[in-house]
């Protein structure tokens, strides 16, 4: 178990920045996920905090050391890839093997290990068979069997779920977790997929065009986001935003229903309503200070409401209005 | 609704550009005439030259069954030529082999300069054979070798090598020459085979904390095995069939000491005329051939599956 710790931490390639002067530090044992829109730089720092991509300038430090001149081997991570990367021509257990194998660990020592992961991760019957007469799934459980032989003191996933089907993607995030859980390793996890963020990381750092917008747990960057990129990537639907001349007001489609005593109340023209079984989706546009903008309500359904394409007065709490910079997009305590 | 601006310019007729099946005739076409023409029509009257009498003096072509093939078989040149075959072909070829796979692994990295050396390590391949084997006949010269002359100002040896005039000395020459033209190609065929290895494996293979040799013969080396193949593949078809080499440098000498099947060939039924024999002999080329083809190909696709 090991804290990982970027400071200033920047790639460049060529003219284009990757990743930008980022500092994050783990906690121990903590399950810390990278979340970003593709491009955003959060594989980059992955791999720049794996050994496998040199940085342009900054430090890495796993365990207090610094990690700049060791190659991956050194570092006491291991990686999942988003393929798996498992060796095609070697069989289950003799890729599970391969990291003791390279370290020159003796015979017996690895045949037990090799039990005690596929065991652990219930992969034993297949140990015989390659890579390619497994499912997904297996596969995946196959590269983290390979993974835990070394016991690392970092795990650093790189969107190992997302070659799953949907279905098989929850059941996957659950045992992953769950795994995680037990061998309490600090995992760093890299996602494109906010729900799996939401569910799954202890906290979540925010990246976009190379820098994170905001680490906080879930309920921070859910409630409070820092400033509207995290507000619109966070959600689904995304947060309401709507200009109000100088400032931005904010609000979730959840909060956004028909007005009660009390609340701040907009005047919103249902254009649409998407019936999607657990809720609605009414669409539609609310007039602010300039444009008029399109925001969305989302309603359940066992809310008792009737709702029909129209002119209605719609309402959030107050508490629940969150109000962001207009020119620097930032979060602000007040209009 | 809004009414869609109408398409232009539609053709209603169907082209022969949209047909599958002229399509497919007609691109097919120059390739089969190629190969009935130039690999066709000569085999065929290879295996007729072969049963029957036909020298340059007497071109008339009687059947005579087996007689050609069994003179061919009773000289004992034919049979140190098969010998010799298979020792130039297997060992230019290991070398090809480990030459070629480290040249692809040095230009697959990444290094000031890399197109100009990838263009001088081609050279060789763009060379016309006999021209560069005319080279080297200069360069392995029994007087004026530049070879020999580093080695003796450098004090290594006292008077010439002679190459080209010692038996065993004329074979390591002749393997070498071709194994240099040789490797270009299988280095380029290897290359491809290396940069398109999926880099998460390469990294996995970082990360499980591989080093320089294991990643090579655990990892590279296993999963290029089918692309290894095939530069093998070209690799022994084109030792196994080249004469130019042999016939440039030493004419199958000293006393046949260099004579492949090839050359054998070419001197029984070319310059001796004896063109029944000439074909006997290139007619034990097929099936060694065939089995290696076979063999070589049977690996491939075996190994595709993974």
């Amino acid at each position: 178990m090991a804290v990982v710790e970027t400071r200033g931490l920047t790639k460049r390639f060529n003219d284009h920045t990757a990743v930008d002067g980022v500092d994050l530090t783990s906690h121990e044992g903590e399950f810390l996920v990278l979340l970003g829109p593709s491009g955003c730089g959060k594989t980059t720092l992955l791999r720049m905090i794996a050994g496998l991509e040199e940085p342009t300038s900054g430090e890495v430090y796993i365990g207090g050391e610094l990690m700049n001149d060791l190659p991956p081997r050194a570092r006491k991570i291991a990686m999942v890839f988003q393929s798996y990367a498992l060796y095609p021509h070697m069989t289950v257990a003799r890729n599970i093997a391969f990291p003791l194998r390279a370290a020159r660990v003796d015979v017996a020592t690895q045949a037990e290990k090799v039990r005690w992961a596929a065991e652990l991760l219930d992969i034993t019957r297949h140990l015989e068979r390659r890579p390619r007469h497994l499912s997904g799934g297996e596969r995946q459980r196959v590269a983290l069997a390979r993974a835990l032989v070394r016991e690392p003191d970092v795990f650093l996933l790189d969107e190992p779920l997302s070659n799953l089907d949907a279905k098989l993607r929850t059941l996957a995030r659950d045992e992953l977790l769950d795994f995680q859980r037990r061998v309490g390793i600090t995992t760093i996890y890299v996602t494109h997929d906010q729900v799996e963020a939401m569910g799954m990381g202890d906290r979540i750092a925010v990246m976009d065009h190379g820098v994170i917008r905001q680490l906080g747990d879930p309920r921070e960057v859910y409630d409070d986001p820092a400033d509207t990129f995290v507000a619109t990537f966070i959600g689904s639907p995304p947060m309401n935003l709507v200009d109000r001349g100088d400032h931005l007001v904010g609000f979730r489609p959840e909060t956004f229903h028909p007005a009660n005593a009390g609340d701040e109340v907009f005047s919103f023209d249902v254009h649409r309503v998407e019936y999607l079984g657990s809720d609605r989706f009414l669409y539609g546009v609310v007039n602010g200070i300039e444009e008029p903008t399109k925001v969305i309500s989302r309603i359940p359904v066992s809310l008792d409401v009737d709702v029909k394409a129209g002119q209605h007065n719609f309402g959030v709490p107050p508490a629940l209005l969150r109000f962001f910079d207009k020119t620097t997009g930032k979060r602000t305590p007040g209009p | 609704m809004i009414e869609a601006p109408s398409a232009v310019g539609v053709t209603r007729r169907r082209r022969a550009s949209d047909n599958d099946r002229f399509l497919a005739v007609a691109g097919l076409a120059p390739a089969v005439v190629y190969i009935i023409a130039l690999v066709g029509i000569p085999f065929v009257l290879a295996i007729l030259l072969a049963f029957s009498d036909v020298t340059v003096g007497d071109p008339s072509l009687d059947f005579v069954g087996l007689t050609s093939l069994r003179q061919v078989v009773a000289d004992p040149v034919f049979w140190q030529s098969l010998r010799n075959t298979f020792v130039f072909t297997i060992i230019a070829n290991l070398l090809v082999v480990v030459l070629a796979t480290a040249l692809a692994m040095a230009l697959a990295r990444n290094f000031k300069g890399k197109w100009v050396v990838r263009f001088l390590i081609l050279l060789p391949w763009t060379t016309p054979v006999s021209l560069a084997a005319i080279t080297w006949l200069w360069t392995l010269d029994s007087i004026f070798s530049p070879i020999d002359w580093v080695l003796r100002e450098l004090g290594l040896i006292e008077s010439n090598m002679i190459y080209l005039g010692k038996p065993v000395l004329a074979m390591g020459s002749v393997i070498a020459v071709h194994t240099w033209r040789v490797v270009p190609l299988a280095a380029v065929i290897v290359l491809a085979g290396l940069v398109a290895l999926p880099s998460d494996i390469e990294d996995a293979a970082a990360v499980d904390g591989a080093r320089f040799w294991r990643k090579i013969f655990e990892i590279d080396i296993p999963l290029m095995a089918p692309i290894i193949a095939v530069a093998v593949l070209f690799g022994v078809i084109l030792t196994v069939t080249d004469m130019t080499v042999v016939y440039v440098l030493t004419r199958g000498g000293p006393t046949n000491a260099t004579q492949v099947l090839a050359s054998w060939a070419f001197f029984r039924g070319i310059e001796g005329g004896d063109l029944a024999q000439g074909a006997g002999t290139a007619l034990f080329l097929l099936p060694v051939l065939v089995a290696i083809a076979a063999l070589i190909l049977r690996m491939a696709s075996r190994r595709e599956v993974s």
